[in-house]
């Protein structure tokens, strides 16, 4: 079983001062599964990605990535490590151009490190991953523009972009499409589970309709500990989430 | 080579490199040629600061201590050189400088690039202070108020070259501004380079794609040293003096206002700046006291009017004239330049009466005040109106432009 397992949080803990917000989060993440985390807001689901993905340090427990102890590295070391994440809030590099941004994410994990005596495009397994990604993400005609400069759903696409161009194999989508219409919405599903075949995806997602849709488990994430782990229509049936979350702050789609 | 410049890169810099042969031709006095060495000196300055301001968003209000340390070295090895205690052509004692600054760079850069934004600003503002302060304290490194003299001509002479006459030197001068342009360009072309841009626009996300924002800073910080060091040795070759104020706050502050004039998003409109405002310092000083003034009142008006700079002007006009539009801002543009005549002539009267200590009051002193405050009114009420009609012009051809994808 241990073979399996990608991602493993063991006791996680995190508190900021006297407010405790994450209290002892245990959970395995198989190899090649998609896992949702759902909770009503405050639940700390975001608190959780920053700490898997390293930009908090954690109060207390172990993270393993692979195996591997990640816990409290640094987020460039964590991504090194294979694992990337994307943003809620979109959290692009504005005045560059979109393809410059794919570029600069592929850079690292194509052993480019911080090189200096190498035109950039003159490298050649840059350029093709780079190509390949922003394809993949449907702005291929719009690879010259400032990231800035596009619309919030291609700014959305050219996140999840960033986000799997190092090519990690486990990543994790902080609430993908966020401020979506139902439309672009329905997009984002296409290209999230287009783009996560053969990976790990670990994501929060509000929309209830897209977990249903994407995840093979869900995890429930209530004022910082798991009430329940399982699959879609064991948590759609589970009397616990029921009660703290779905049937009382927000609807089934 | 083929591997870091292309072919167009290629006959670009050649023509460059002939124009700097040509300069020196076509502006052949004494003056423009000390001039003319000036804006190389600078040009190399302002763009090793720009590798930090535009492309790794570092405001450094500290930059001259590179060029000041990297001088003051140079200076001293010049001198051993001239005494005798070794040899080492004078040609590539901007070598001797770079490294200068590139270690000093190393070693406070590991200090200030910890932060970026305010922090670094008011840190790289400390180590200037701290360094010009040490300027004052150890006069046998930094020779006191007199400074540190050299003599350029310490090498002997070498292939017929002793850097006695001013055209050698300025000849040295091109040379190492058009390596380090070419060493600078390149360097925002590579994965590093680009990486800065990256730190500058959103340093906390590099952290996501597995860079440490902190290095990338380090090594442009470190990288901009050893030009801002060279262009600081190519100084003390050609002033042959070398004093305290090359690396005070005066001199930083100089150059982050060469920068922001130029325009600092572009990798041309730092020189730009340099020389736009080397040739105000050198020509408007030989008219006026009162130039300090003037540059002053420039540089507010640009950061009023184009926070991008002179490169950002020249940049937003290239898809107009390209789409040959230019014609319709032609008209307002002479109107704002039949304007500016009486605004201009105006302040300068006013600023050149206060300046002068000449008649306040009196009856002569009320015909100049009044006709001038006329020039002024006028000048602002019809720049007004013409400024109105500039922008809706330019509404209508943005609007242009973007049916027709030039933008």
């Amino acid at each position: 079983m241990n073979q399996n397992v990608s991602l493993r949080l063991s006791e996680v803990r995190k508190s900021f001062g006297s407010t405790s917000i994450i209290n002892g989060v245990s959970l395995d993440i198989f190899e090649g599964e998609r896992h949702a985390i759902i909770g009503p807001n405050g639940a700390g689901k975001s608190t959780l990605f920053n700490l898997i993905s390293g930009r908090y340090g954690l109060s207390a427990g172990r993270i393993e990535l692979k195996g591997q102890d990640i816990t409290n590295l640094d987020p460039q070391n964590i991504n090194r490590s294979g694992l990337s994440r994307s943003f809620q809030i979109t959290n692009i590099f504005p005045k560059m151009s979109v393809y410059e941004n794919i570029r600069c994410a592929t850079l690292w994990s194509l052993g480019y490190r911080y090189s200096l005596f190498r035109r950039i495009s003159t490298i050649r397994s840059v350029r093709e991953r780079a190509d390949e990604i922003i394809e993949l993400i449907g702005l291929g005609d719009r690879g010259e523009k400032l990231a800035g400069e596009l619309t919030y759903a291609e700014q959305r696409a050219l996140e999840i972009g960033i986000t799997i161009a190092s090519g990690s194999d486990v990543i994790l989508l902080d609430e993908p499409t966020a401020g979506m219409s139902r439309a672009e919405t329905n997009a984002a599903v296409e290209l999230i589970s287009k783009v996560t075949t053969q990976k790990t995806l670990l994501m929060v997602e509000h929309d209830m309709g897209v977990v249903f849709d994407l995840a093979d488990r869900i995890s429930v994430l209530v004022y910082g500990e798991i009430i329940a782990t399982g699959s879609p229509s064991e948590i759609r049936s589970n009397q616990l989430v029921k009660d703290a979350y779905l049937g009382t702050q927000e609807g089934v789609h | 080579m083929a591997r870091v410049f292309s072919k167009k890169r290629i006959i670009f810099w050649a023509l460059v490199a002939l124009s700097f042969v040509l300069l020196p031709m076509v502006f052949d006095g004494g003056f423009s040629l000390s001039m003319l060495s000036q804006m190389g000196i600078a040009i190399i300055f302002v763009l090793s600061y720009n590798m930090l301001l535009g492309q790794t968003g570092l405001l450094s209000f500290g930059h001259a201590v590179y060029f000041g340390l990297g001088a003051f070295v140079t200076a001293h090895i010049v001198n051993f050189i001239d005494q005798g205690a070794f040899w080492f052509p004078i040609t590539f004692v901007p070598i001797v400088g770079g490294i200068t600054g590139l270690l000093f760079a190393l070693v406070l850069g590991f200090v200030t690039t910890r932060r970026a934004g305010t922090p670094f600003a008011m840190i790289s503002l400390g180590i200037a202070e701290m360094v010009a302060a040490s300027a004052l304290m150890f006069t046998t490194f930094f020779g006191g108020e007199g400074g540190i003299v050299t003599n350029r001509t310490a090498g002997g002479v070498v292939a017929g070259i002793s850097y006695g006459p001013q055209i050698q030197v300025f000849y040295l001068i091109a040379g190492w501004c058009l390596i380090s342009m070419m060493g600078m360009y390149a360097i925002t072309r590579t994965p590093l380079g680009r990486l800065a841009n990256a730190v500058r626009d959103n340093p906390e996300r590099v952290k996501f794609i597995g860079y440490n924002p902190v290095r990338v800073r380090w090594l442009m910080m470190t990288l901009s040293g050893f030009f801002a060091g060279v262009a600081g040795a190519l100084a003390t070759v050609n002033y042959e003096i070398i004093t305290a104020e090359a690396l005070g706050l005066m001199a930083s502050g100089n150059v982050v206002l060469m920068a922001f004039i130029g325009g600092i998003n572009h990798f041309w409109g730092p020189i730009i700046g340099a020389v736009l405002v080397t040739l105000l310092q050198s020509a408007l000083s030989t008219y006026t006291q009162a130039w300090l003034l003037y540059f002053g009142l420039f540089f507010l008006i640009i950061i009023l009017y184009s926070p991008g700079g002179i490169a950002n002007i020249l940049a937003v006009h290239a898809p107009v004239i390209k789409a040959r539009l230019f014609k319709s801002l032609a008209s307002s543009y002479l109107i704002i330049f039949l304007a500016s005549a009486p605004l201009i002539v105006g302040t300068i009267a006013v600023i050149e009466i206060l300046y002068r200590g000449g008649a306040i009051l009196g009856m002569s002193a009320l015909v100049s005040w009044s006709s001038s405050l006329v020039l002024i009114v006028v000048g602002l009420v019809v720049f007004r109106f013409a400024q109105r009609r500039v922008k809706s012009v330019w509404a209508s051809l943005d609007l242009e432009l973007r049916k027709r994808g030039f933008v």
